[in-house]
């Protein structure tokens, strides 16, 4: 039987009067590349801690390739790799040591020396296995974090923001490893705040708003859904005429985003705006993208402000 | 791909490997900086020793034919174990909470047992490593008779287990340096200078006497300069069933809030 690399049923969890969770269902199957974004405060990393045993949920249950994460943790944890968000190390031990001991702690003894040999190998690191884990950059320590996680060669790999502060040739070079470790048959979650990365990596995508899910599906399926064309429009500080008003998706700063189904509505928004006397200051044509779907469904409290606040002056 | 019944057999298999990784790594991080955490106490033990001896050689005997260095020896040894036995697992916590690479301690399969085997074996070393150091360089000075050096093992042991033990608990209560810092102030320094290692009680007060009788320090010191003199102000068997049941009593906590995931896992 093929077990799901996760299953997450019905997980609530509280933080004192905080409902941080709020009735998770999610089954990611083994060999994909997944997605989960959200905002900041909408309890990815809550999730996370709870898939990696790092706090228990209030209710509801979490396995990993059929373990589960409370009850049978020993078996759950070998399977799973965890990067955390934070830049943490060990200032005792250089990077070999410290992935030694970090596979042993799994129960992996010399035999897995090649492994973490192609883990350094694979993320740069070779030149820096006999250095302190002080001594690295902020990006070296980045990658050492990564090296961690795989030490002992699980199956399934969570990665908690990995690219959070990390240069565009760094960021390049950790996908091509981790996508590497994806066509070798290992499952992937990333939580990241580069949507383009979620869009051009991931095969599916669930996107979390206050605690819950709010859109779980393939990313080409999810892109279709809101298929059509963007136009944005820099009008200036006006009042939208009503029959196109309903078309805006977003608007910041006299800038207006039009989801259109089809190009003739370009000609109806146009003309709506000459009859309103309305002045087209700059106009731009684009398919919709990752983006434009993470913001229809989570939203942003201050550009619904400022969509407002524009329509009604 | 792992097939998961070989998950399930590794496990069983690696059941060992994980916590002596562990302790191997808790030992490595001591040695590594030998310099601070086995020289330096050992340094401050023989201050000590130099200086209350001079001062108080021939003004003091406390057991006859005993003389007072030979006397300090013993109790300077054994504060030095207890409080390095401390120190040991309560800063390797505590700077693993605050620099947060205890995460990858709590990601990994290691039972709750193991983590508590792999901190209170390290701890045990540590104090060991450096009572015995004190030992071999007091020996120079003084020549230490030895009445029952099973006391002497039995008590060293149990005494490092449950300072180690206690010194846990501090580290996973503790979210701070600070913190930690009122706990060595405030419990243990008090405690063991408090505790007989530079007089006997018998010379105390009756109160301070009875107070003392409450400290279990004092029957680590007293039980473990009995395996070295033959005599002491209690009953060496008394004082190793007190140190033995609070070891086992500061464990089961310990085991609990480890299970619990207390201020680990929250």
């Amino acid at each position: 039987m093929n077990q799901p690399a996760i299953k997450i049923s019905g997980v609530h969890k509280n933080f004192g009067a905080l409902h941080a969770l709020r009735g998770i269902d999610l089954v990611i199957e083994q060999g994909e590349f997944f997605a989960l974004l959200g905002p900041n405060g909408a309890g990815k990393s809550t999730l996370i801690n709870i898939l990696a045993g790092l706090i228990a949920p209030t209710s509801g249950n979490v396995s990993v390739m059929g373990f589960n994460v409370g009850e049978q943790y020993q078996q759950a944890r070998q399977l799973l790799g965890v990067v955390p968000q934070e830049l943490v190390f060990d200032p005792f031990f250089n990077v070999r040591e410290m992935l030694r001991f970090q596979a042993g702690y799994f129960g992996r003894g010399r035999e897995n020396d090649a492994w973490v040999d192609e883990i350094l190998e694979g993320l740069g690191l070779t030149d820096k296995a006999h250095t302190n884990m002080r001594r690295l950059s902020g990006g070296m320590k980045r990658r050492a974090l990564i090296a961690q996680a795989l030490a002992h060669k699980p199956p399934v790999i969570v990665l908690d923001e990995p690219t959070a502060g990390v240069d565009v040739e760094l960021r390049q070079m950790l996908w091509e490893f981790i996508k590497k470790l994806n066509r070798d048959g290992h499952t992937i979650i990333l939580t990241t705040h580069y949507l383009e990365e979620a869009e051009a990596l991931c095969s599916r995508v669930g996107m979390m708003k206050q605690g819950q899910i709010v859109a779980l599906d393939k990313t080409s399926d999810l892109l279709n859904r809101f298929s059509g064309k963007q136009l944005r429009l820099t009008l200036g500080n006006v009042v939208l005429p009503d029959d196109i008003r309903t078309l805006v998706r977003y608007a910041e700063n006299g800038i207006f985003t039009f989801a259109l189904d089809d190009m003739a509505q370009i000609e109806f928004v146009l003309s709506s705006l000459r009859t309103a006397n309305i002045k087209v200051l700059d106009m731009q044509l684009s398919e919709a993208d990752l983006e434009d779907v993470f913001l229809s469904l989570v939203g942003n409290s201050s550009s619904v402000g400022i969509l407002k606040g524009a329509t009604h002056e | 791909m792992s097939d998961l019944n070989s998950i399930n057999q590794m496990n069983l298999n690696a059941g060992l490997r994980g916590p002596w990784t562990l302790l191997k790594k808790e030992l490595l991080r001591f040695w590594r900086v030998s310099f601070q955490t086995v020289a330096a106490p050992v340094i401050t033990a023989l201050l000590y020793l130099l200086i209350f001896s001079h001062v108080l050689e021939s003004h003091v005997q406390v057991y006859d034919g005993v003389p007072y260095t030979a006397f300090l020896i013993p109790g300077l040894i054994m504060m030095s174990v207890l409080q390095n036995a401390f120190a040991n697992s309560s800063s390797s916590l505590i700077q693993s909470k605050v620099m947060g690479n205890i995460v990858f301690i709590l990601l990994t399969p290691l039972t709750h047992l193991q983590f508590f085997m792999a901190f209170l074996i390290a701890s045990i070393i540590r104090g060991l490593v450096v009572g015995l150091c004190i030992y071999l360089v007091a020996m120079w000075f003084v020549d230490l008779s030895v009445a029952n050096p099973w006391l002497i093992i039995a008590f060293a042991l149990l005494g490092s287990a449950l300072l180690g033990t206690f010194g846990i608990i501090a580290g996973i209560w503790a979210d701070r340096f600070d913190q930690m810092a009122a706990f060595q102030n405030f419990i243990i320094m008090p405690l063991t200078f408090l505790s007989g290692v530079f007089y006997s009680i018998h010379s105390l007060p009756p109160f301070w006497q009875k107070l003392s009788q409450l400290n279990p320090f004092f029957y680590m010191i007293d039980g473990f300069r009995y395996g070295f003199f033959g005599k002491g102000d209690v009953s060496p068997l008394i004082s190793l069933s007190i140190v033995g049941v609070s070891f086992l009593v500061l464990a089961l906590i310990t085991l609990k809030m480890l299970k619990s995931g207390y201020k680990l896992r929250s």
